[in-house]
């Protein structure tokens, strides 16, 4: 394994914010455990640990243990990403868990992207808007093959809302469509079964809760699981808009 | 006392049970969707392969069509497939692809001229014609005929899973976030909805709707490995069988995926074998060709998860510390194919394994992967025994798999019988029959008799450990209800079942939190995932065959003569510890494809005995037919166009008319 720092056994302290919403009581704390560390190690392994073993209240959240659904997004040593895939041996011996600033938090590391995500989507409309209903029984449009692998490429969004806690206007603006949203009408600008013009995004975008807010501090681009062109995509719709201003 | 009111209950976010709401919505009724997670993160994400659907636009897939599909749905199931249910599949794939590209999936197309693919570890250069440029194209996968899986790299689930979740918010779908279906309500055969539990709130509401319709997935996390997401627990599956009326179906056709990573056993898709990628032992050797001449990688999964721990069980396989293994190589195709249409999968070795698959070989074994087993429905999708309870893609037996799934049919499958169970679930929503004349009476029982089982875990006066007995029946699943059965080993697994089970009704909680409490969560649904697991060594240990998944060394032919049937279980006694067990017949004398050789796989049945006679039958029928006319061909055989709902009947247009 190339990115292995050690062979030879490791304990672990892993420090992690704690804090329930739901019991009135509760105040933001760290609690911090102690893991013997074994060969392929990841975070989610860690934590389920900890779990079993030390914290049965402890909240996270994994689905697809894979890097492919986006649920585990976390503060992983003062950077957002996805623990799942985080090897513990990629890190140092003490690794700090925050959960994602910016949405609402549920409970220890377990924050509610989903409502985020469905309001961004909600306001910006990212579906398609066909220009025409598809004949299911006919031949399908003919689509470009490179035009196909473009739209896949910024398709890739998981939504983990790592380049929203990555953002410094989401922090001041809390109605800013972030990364997430702005790459999504990029890709479905591209797309040829969407009716929608540059003009119509105007209405949606064209201020500082939309592309004109983003500051180009890169945190997005920089966080991306998917390694995303984030940074592209913003300034080629932020040149896109000024024309159609 | 909450009271939700819906004309629809869809139970799962997922590709099946979305799809199932937008089509009823888009009929005109109310429906409200239940997940344990934001939709999106649904394990229909993970899909990374393709999906099937017989467009025949690529030069491999030329000549493909619905008759093909079918017949090779039919012989990968090991003829265990309900043959009119899979004609309606293949018939509505090709439309399910059309109007998911309408909704933005961005499927890979073919790109005319010559291009260079791997096949059978040789280079060779396919022309794609002009005719067919800018056409969504196919890649290959096990066990079929034609090149017919269509794909948007290796993230196919992910882009259709996305397409869909956001089709449902331009619908205007709620989606309930972090609620758990616990029970069903029902009374008299007649299912009128859900208690459901809020992940972090602790609160029960009931959800009372004309259909409910249980969209959950698999049942796969009753297995140590396994390449399911953790929600994959099939709890939606148990409350089904918790009702007492609702049946199962083959609940011990359970699929195992010849290449997971390993420890972690996550998925690598079929496609890097489609794409031309080979399996090696120890020692280097390619060995499948060894064991499948014709095949080679490309046998149905069943049949290449059998060879690959035949070949391990020789000594062939590589130790590690998590037990023994066998490479994929897909160093072979080429870093450019590699990094750019097995992406996924170049992520997954990076991040988990440290390798590049461009370079490195990766370790696999076979990893439990696909529930063919569920609720047992009609082709309708509505439950055979109770009324109002609808359930569709893994969740459900309809039966297209039969016993043994081919590769990108799972993914189809979702979508497809969203497609048409929404229709028969708005048609039913449509008649008065579907009234909710419930009482608030027998609701506050249902309601009442959840927060009893709960408080009791939360008051901790049990004494076992949930996680002990889990980890225990996991073992269990994978050492003796696997991939190789035996009837002594089934036994001692039903009898150990059944222990746990009855152990899993004293739990202890240590963390009495009735709110958001993962330890809670894990205890109360301990006993729903043992019954599953019951209904499948029970349904295993019964079954003296080998069929499709389900591979019996005692008993190692497919016996047509007397197991030509599907398992059904239910569990009518709620204190029972095992499962009562019936068959239901499959019939051979309507059937297109009579039982046969699969063409992969041992040449080894014992035949039905009207076999025969219906073969004879055939071709008689199809001597008055016209030899040119495969539509009228295929109606004088088994007509099923009838059985779709009217807006799906149309043929579906191809490239070359004659297809």
């Amino acid at each position: 394994m190339s990115n292995e720092t050690a062979s030879a056994a490791r304990t672990l302290t892993l420090r992690i914010l704690r804090h329930n919403p739901q019991d009135p009581a509760s105040e933001p704390r760290w609690a911090r455990y102690e893991l013997e560390e074994y060969e392929g190690m990841t975070l989610f392994i860690a934590l389920n640990e900890i779990r079993e073993r030390f914290e049965p209240s402890l909240q996270f959240d994994f689905v697809c243990r894979a890097g492919i659904c986006g649920s585990c997004g976390m503060v992983v040593n003062g950077r957002p990403g996805l623990a799942c895939r985080t090897l513990t041996s990629t890190l140092p011996s003490e690794i700090t868990l925050a959960p994602l600033p910016a949405f609402k938090l549920i409970g220890d590391l377990s924050v509610d992207t989903g409502q985020w995500m469905r309001g961004m989507s909600e306001r910006l409309e990212t579906w398609i808007h066909e220009q025409a209903e598809t004949d299911l029984h006919a031949l399908e449009e003919r689509m470009e093959p490179e035009l196909a692998e473009q739209i896949y490429e910024l398709d890739r969004c998981i939504e983990c809302g790592c380049c929203i806690a990555a953002c410094g206007t989401a922090r001041m603006r809390e109605d800013f469509v972030g990364a997430v949203g702005l790459n999504k009408l990029a890709r479905f600008r591209l797309d040829p079964h969407n009716a929608r013009t540059d003009a119509d995004l105007y209405e949606l975008i064209g201020d500082d809760d939309g592309v004109f807010g983003c500051m180009t501090l890169l945190g997005c681009h920089d966080v991306c699981p998917k390694e995303l062109p984030l940074q592209t995509q913003i300034a080629f719709l932020r040149r896109k808009m000024v024309t159609v201003s | 006392m909450k009271i939700v009111y819906t004309d629809v209950l869809v139970i799962g976010g997922g590709l099946a049970g979305l799809r199932t709401a937008v089509g009823v919505k888009q009929r005109g009724f109310d429906t409200i969707v239940l997940s344990l997670v934001p939709a999106k993160r649904s394990h229909s994400a993970a899909a990374q392969g393709g999906m099937q659907a017989s467009l025949g636009n690529s030069a491999m897939g030329s000549g493909d069509n619905e008759d093909v599909h079918f017949e090779d749905t039919v012989k990968g199931s090991d003829w265990g497939a309900d043959q009119r249910v899979a004609r309606m599949f293949t018939h509505v794939a090709p439309k399910a692809i059309r109007e998911l590209a309408g909704w933005g999936v961005p499927w890979n197309r073919v790109k005319q001229g010559e291009r260079e693919a791997v096949i059978n570890a040789e280079r060779v250069v396919i022309t794609e014609s002009a005719a067919a440029h800018g056409l969504i194209t196919a890649r290959d996968f096990g066990g079929t005929k034609k090149w017919r899986t269509c794909y948007t790299s290796d993230g196919t689930g992910h882009a259709m899973l996305f397409a869909l979740g956001d089709q449902t918010v331009a619908n205007a779908i709620p989606v309930m976030e972090r609620m758990e279906a616990v029970a069903l309500i029902h009374e008299g055969g007649r299912c009128y909805g859900a208690v459901v539990r809020s992940l972090v709130s602790g609160e029960l509401t009931a959800f009372l709707a004309r259909a409910t319709t249980v969209a959950t997935g698999g049942y796969g996390r009753i297995y140590r490995v396994s390449t399911n997401a953790v929600i994959c627990e099939g709890t939606g599956t148990a409350i089904a069988l918790e009702t007492g009326v609702a049946e199962l179906g083959n609940m011990e056709a359970v699929q195992f995926h010849p290449t997971a990573i390993v420890p972690a056993g996550i998925l690598t898709t079929e496609g890097c074998r489609g794409d031309g990628g080979i399996l090696r032992d120890v020692d280097g050797h390619r060995f499948m060709p060894d064991y499948e001449p014709e095949k080679r990688e490309l046998a149905s999964r069943d049949v290449v998860s059998r060879r690959m721990t035949e070949h391990m069980r020789k000594g062939r396989g590589v130790k590690s510390p998590y037990g023994d293994h066998l490479w994929l190589d897909i160093s072979v195709l080429g870093k450019e194919h590699v990094h750019k249409n097995l992406r996924e999968v170049t992520d997954i070795c990076r991040y988990f394994l440290g390798i590049d698959p461009a370079n490195d070989w990766i370790p696999v074994r076979p990893t439990q992967h696909y529930s063919m087993g569920g609720i047992r429905t009609d082709h309708r999708g509505e439950s055979t025994t109770l009324k109002g309870l609808f359930a569709c893609g893994e969740a459900a037996c309809w039966d297209m798999h039969g016993f043994n799934r081919l590769g990108g049919n799972s993914v189809a499958e979702t979508v497809v019988a969203g497609m048409i169970v929404s229709e028969f679930i708005a048609d039913y929503c449509a008649d008065s029959a579907s009234d909710i004349n419930v009482s608030t009476g027998l609701v506050r029982e249902f309601v009442e008799r959840e927060r009893a089982q709960l408080d009791a875990l939360v008051a901790g006066r049990g004494s076992e450990s949930a996680t002990a007995i889990r980890q225990r029946m996991e073992e269990i699943m994978i050492d003796q209800v696997g991939i190789f059965r035996t009837g002594n080993e089934l036994d001692r697994a039903v009898t150990e079942l059944e222990d746990l089970l009855r152990r899993s009704r004293n739990l202890a909680v240590r963390y009495p939190n009735p709110g958001a409490n993962p330890e809670l969560v894990a205890a109360y649904r301990l006993p729903k995932m043992l019954k599953l697991a019951l209904c499948a060594a029970l349904g295993a240990r019964q079954r003296t065959e080998s069929r499709g998944a389900h591979f019996r060394e005692d008993f190692p032919q497919r016996n047509d003569r007397d197991w030509l049937n599907r398992s059904i279980t239910t569990w009518p006694a709620p204190e029972a510890s095992l499962p009562k067990l019936d068959y239901e017949a499959i019939a051979v004398t309507d059937m297109e494809l009579p039982p046969g050789f699969r063409g992969y796989g041992t040449r080894n049945h014992i035949d039905h005995p009207d076999s025969p006679a219906r073969h004879a039958e055939i071709e008689k029928i199809l001597q008055a037919v016209d030899a040119d006319d495969r539509h009228a061909r295929q109606r004088a055989l088994m007509p099923f166009d009838h059985l779709l709902p009217e807006k799906y009947r149309p043929r579906n247009q191809r490239l070359e008319t004659s297809a």
